[in-house]
């Protein structure tokens, strides 16, 4: 057994265990937490394969941003346990079902479950020889589906407009920081020197 | 099997090299901030311990050591003590792709920088989990500040990177710094604005002063860290110094020229490469200090602010303008 083989099971072998607790763990938390560990996992096996940059871009992505904020709606719910756990069984053969299909694709895209093997990884990730996976990927995603690139763009920018018009709600008059305008206040705007007489006071 | 036994001692003595000096650079960095700071504020600083106090940080740390450590009782265990290895670790590897000299780095991958983003983007983790974790309302706010701050902050980060990818054409950490060879056009000069912004973000991205928020001891004690005591505060104490050295790095490598000297010419070129590196980190480290000493502390919705409306459309103009002008120019790399 190789080492590159041996170290594929460990991850995979982690990355299965960490998606096996993230829905079976009884805190939510600690299921985000397998989340970010089967990311990590995930992510290793694209450096495996070769797909250096996707692999990065993952944990960039999906560690860094999508599951910090995971983490932090789930630290900030005080979610009910015993809720979640009576829908468990409703939602099994929907979820059992998905999955199912999941499987039957990956079936009918490999052919067989060799996935240890090098050829299907290879034929997953054509890189052209002397260039990194990096230039490739640009090369690709600029040239020949650059239209489809500007679309995604193009429909995270509504994804974007939408989120921020069902969030923003007029709160009527609210007192707004100008920071321009308190920089520009000059000293005879805000200080005045008077000479106040004893026991009068400013009139 | 023997060559296999050997190459990983190799390994295991380059991570030795870079470790060791390190964590002796975090326990004298804590020592220059405070001789700098009390320098900036008319005061000595740590003196008694040793000449010149020089033995301070030793003995800060053995003070730590022996503390007992408290694992508050509504904590939660496993994640308590997680935190601060999680801090710690990562402000550590991330120097795996640090060059120090040409073919001096531990690993030369392809996509260097793209690492050094992830690592740091992970840094927000060992936070969060520390501030949950103790089951503490200070804890807890400092963390939720923290993590909404480092957010904020990475992606100006990632755009001033993106900017000085386009100039170098590479992701690689040593031929970003080969880009910047000759005669001082390093990328401070032509990206001037971009590295003021990363200083700035870079400050906010180790929670130092003046957008230390999550541990603003005015109003939340000391923040996520609150409920940790002995070794487990050290480690976040180190993690965090070594984080502040890790992104002065970052700055050196991308702005300063790595370890290029400033000129190629005799007098310049008799000091050797790392120990350019290392006047450039102790460079920047100043500048983290210099801040300290200086600037009053930002109000928290003035940081968010100044991360979303400013930095972040100021930069982005940057990347437009950088790649405008590389194209016009017919400049950019093959």
């Amino acid at each position: 057994m190789t080492v590159a083989l041996f170290v594929f099971y460990l991850l995979a072998g982690v990355c299965i265990a960490a998606a096996v607790m993230v829905v079976s763990a009884r805190n939510p938390v600690h299921s985000v937490l397998f989340l970010i560990l089967a990311f990590f996992n995930a992510a290793g096996m694209f450096v495996l394969a070769g797909a250096e940059f996707l692999a990065m871009v993952l944990v960039v992505v999906y560690v860094g941003a999508v599951a910090v904020l995971f983490l932090f709606v789930v630290m900030m719910l005080d979610i009910d346990l015993t809720a979640m756990r009576e829908g468990f069984l409703k939602f099994l053969p929907v979820g059992a079902l998905i999955g199912l299909v999941l499987l039957v694709e990956l079936f009918l895209v490999f052919g067989t479950l060799s996935v240890g093997t090098a050829a299907p990884i290879a034929a997953a990730v054509p890189v052209p020889e002397g260039m990194s996976n990096t230039e490739a990927l640009g090369g690709v995603l600029y040239t020949e589906y650059f239209f489809a690139f500007q679309l995604a763009g193009i429909i995270l920018l509504v994804a974007i407009i939408g989120a921020i018009t069902l969030t923003l709600r007029d709160r009527g008059p609210v007192k707004r920081q100008d920071i321009g305008r308190q920089v520009h206040r000059e000293r005879p705007a805000a200080v005045q020197l008077r000479k106040v007489d004893s026991g009068k006071g400013i009139g | 099997m023997i060559d296999g036994i050997l190459s990983v001692a190799w390994i295991v003595t380059q991570i030795m090299l870079v470790v060791g000096p390190l964590l002796l650079g975090v326990a004298y960095a804590t020592w220059a901030e405070r001789k700098i700071i009390g320098a900036m504020q008319l005061r000595q600083g740590p003196m008694t311990v040793g000449p010149y106090g020089l033995l301070q940080p030793i003995a800060d740390g053995a003070k730590l050591f022996l503390k007992e450590t408290v694992i508050p009782s509504g904590a939660n265990r496993g994640i308590f003590l997680l935190a601060p290895m999680i801090t710690f670790v990562l402000s550590l590897i991330a120097w795996a792709v640090i060059p120090f000299d040409y073919g001096m780095v531990i690993s030369d991958i392809n996509v260097g920088v793209l690492y050094l983003f992830a690592v740091s983007s992970l840094g927000v983790y060992g936070i969060v989990m520390a501030g949950w974790a103790s089951n503490s309302r200070y804890a807890f706010l400092g963390a939720l500040r923290s993590s909404a701050q480092m957010i904020s902050y990475e992606i100006a980060i990632g755009l001033i990177i993106i900017a000085v990818l386009i100039s170098a054409g590479s992701l690689n950490l040593t031929e970003i710094v080969l880009a910047q060879s000759g005669n001082g056009f390093w990328y401070v000069f032509p990206h001037l604005p971009m590295a003021v912004v990363f200083m700035a973000a870079i400050l906010a991205e180790t929670n130092r002063h003046p957008f230390d928020l999550p541990e603003d001891e005015a109003s939340l004690v000391t923040g996520y860290n609150v409920e940790y005591s002995s070794m487990a505060f050290a480690l976040f104490f180190l993690g965090e110094y070594a984080n502040m050295i890790l992104m002065s790095g970052i700055f050196a490598t991308l702005f300063l020229g790595g370890w290029l000297a400033p000129f190629e010419m005799a007098p310049f070129t008799w000091l050797p490469g790392p120990v350019w590196f290392i006047l450039k980190i102790c460079l920047v480290l100043f500048v983290f200090f210099w801040a300290r000493a200086t600037l009053p502390r930002y109000r928290y919705d003035q940081l968010m602010r100044l991360g979303w409306k400013v930095f972040l459309p100021f930069s982005l103009l940057w990347v437009v303008l950088t790649s405008g002008f590389m194209v016009a120019f017919d400049l950019l790399p093959a």
